[in-house]
């Protein structure tokens, strides 16, 4: 399984709350484009996401090929200390996966 | 009211209500980019790019971080801001890119025709070094105030080069890049184009760029702009780092000077 490009992640706390910011790499081919030679290009587009807080999920989600090339992700759960551990994960229609962290600021 | 002034009245609103049309798009257009400058791409590049300049690269295996953009080896900080700019080793004024391929065969070892074999990049198969390097040296210079020096004789003339090809009128449909804009108001489809006669307007365009361009899901340099302008005019391709690319961007970012540069940007 081949390994995704890095993601960027920011997470800090707003109050009670955290703010997580995600920019991933991605291609996300609808699989309704065709290339120069009229051949169509395959779908290729990342199908679920989750995020973690000290190992706990607080976002998981299920995507399709709406969603934009590099996809930038934003989310607040309620929680989160500074310096705690936030753990995003991908999976794409290929089987590629990538997992990165960041930690609260 | 009489029916001849109900109907200049009619008129009125209908000239009123097409000028809104336009300028509500032009607003929707800049919350549409403000929008998404929170989750700029670029940052994708720009941590690529960082990544390149410190890898051990080329047949000699070095880094970056002998390359001197300007501001001395591996000087990165603010270096943008000052170019292009003559250096005394190339005997040459050089932007950014052209700075970049001239450290990739001196110090790395590159031929020179690898260095620059993909300027500009499509999709994750033809990802280009060179706008991943220039993401990142550009990001460096974010917040500095534009000040590109006429110095040297060089620079001197690569600005006076840069003006003449920009009111230079030619190609099939006799046009110059002062035709776009060198006028307030312009567009193309919807978009705004900056009168890069004004210094506002100079200033705006030339501190955004380079820039993730949406609608191709790739960053652009400027010398990208340069060469699609080109293409827009039906002009002959304009050469990647060639002396009138050069030329023309010492014109455009010296017109740009004491604007605060902000790039890598976001566009449509």
């Amino acid at each position: 399984m081949a390994i995704g490009e890095p993601m960027k992640i920011r997470a800090a706390l707003a109050g009670d709350q955290t703010e997580v910011k995600v920019l991933m790499n991605h291609e996300m081919e609808t699989g309704q484009r065709k290339d120069a030679q009229g051949q169509t290009i395959p779908a290729w587009f990342i199908q679920s996401v989750m995020a973690t807080w000290n190992g706990k999920a607080v976002l998981s989600a299920q995507w399709g090929t709406a969603i934009a090339k590099n996809p930038f992700l934003s989310f607040k759960f309620k929680g989160g200390a500074k310096g705690d551990k936030i753990l995003i994960h991908w999976v794409d229609s290929r089987g590629d996966q990538r997992t990165d962290e960041a930690v609260i600021a | 009211m009489t029916r001849l002034s109900w109907l200049a009245a009619l008129a009125g609103m209908a000239c009123a209500s097409l000028a809104s049309a336009q300028t509500s798009t032009t607003d929707e257009i800049a919350k549409y980019r403000a929008a998404l400058q929170d989750g700029n791409p670029a940052e994708l590049w720009e941590a690529r790019g960082e990544a390149l300049w410190k890898a051990k690269r080329g047949p000699k295996q070095v880094t970056f971080e002998g390359c001197d953009v300007g501001k001395g080896p591996g000087v990165v900080k603010g270096a943008y801001a000052e170019l292009p700019r003559y250096f005394a080793d190339a005997d040459r004024v050089m932007d950014l890119e052209t700075r970049l391929v001239w450290c990739m065969v001196r110090l790395q070892g590159y031929s020179e025709a690898d260095a620059k074999k993909n300027p500009f990049g499509n999709g994750s198969d033809k990802r280009s070094d060179l706008e991943a390097l220039t993401a990142y040296v550009t990001s460096e210079s974010r917040g500095v105030k534009m000040n590109v020096a006429l110095g040297h004789p060089k620079e001197v003339e690569a600005y006076r080069v840069g003006e003449k090809l920009f009111y230079y009128r030619g190609g099939t449909h006799d046009f110059a890049c002062a035709t776009c804009h060198g006028e307030d108001g312009k567009r193309i489809r919807l978009q705004d184009l900056p009168n890069l006669m004004k210094t506002e307007g100079a200033q705006k365009a030339y501190t955004t760029w380079p820039a993730y361009r949406v609608s191709q899901g790739e960053l652009r340099t400027f010398e990208w702009r340069l060469y699609d302008c080109f293409r827009q005019q039906r002009f002959p391709e304009l050469v990647y780092d060639s002396d009138a690319a050069i030329a023309l961007t010492t014109y455009l970012a010296h017109n740009a000077n004491g604007g605060v540069y902000d790039g890598p940007g976001i566009k449509r």
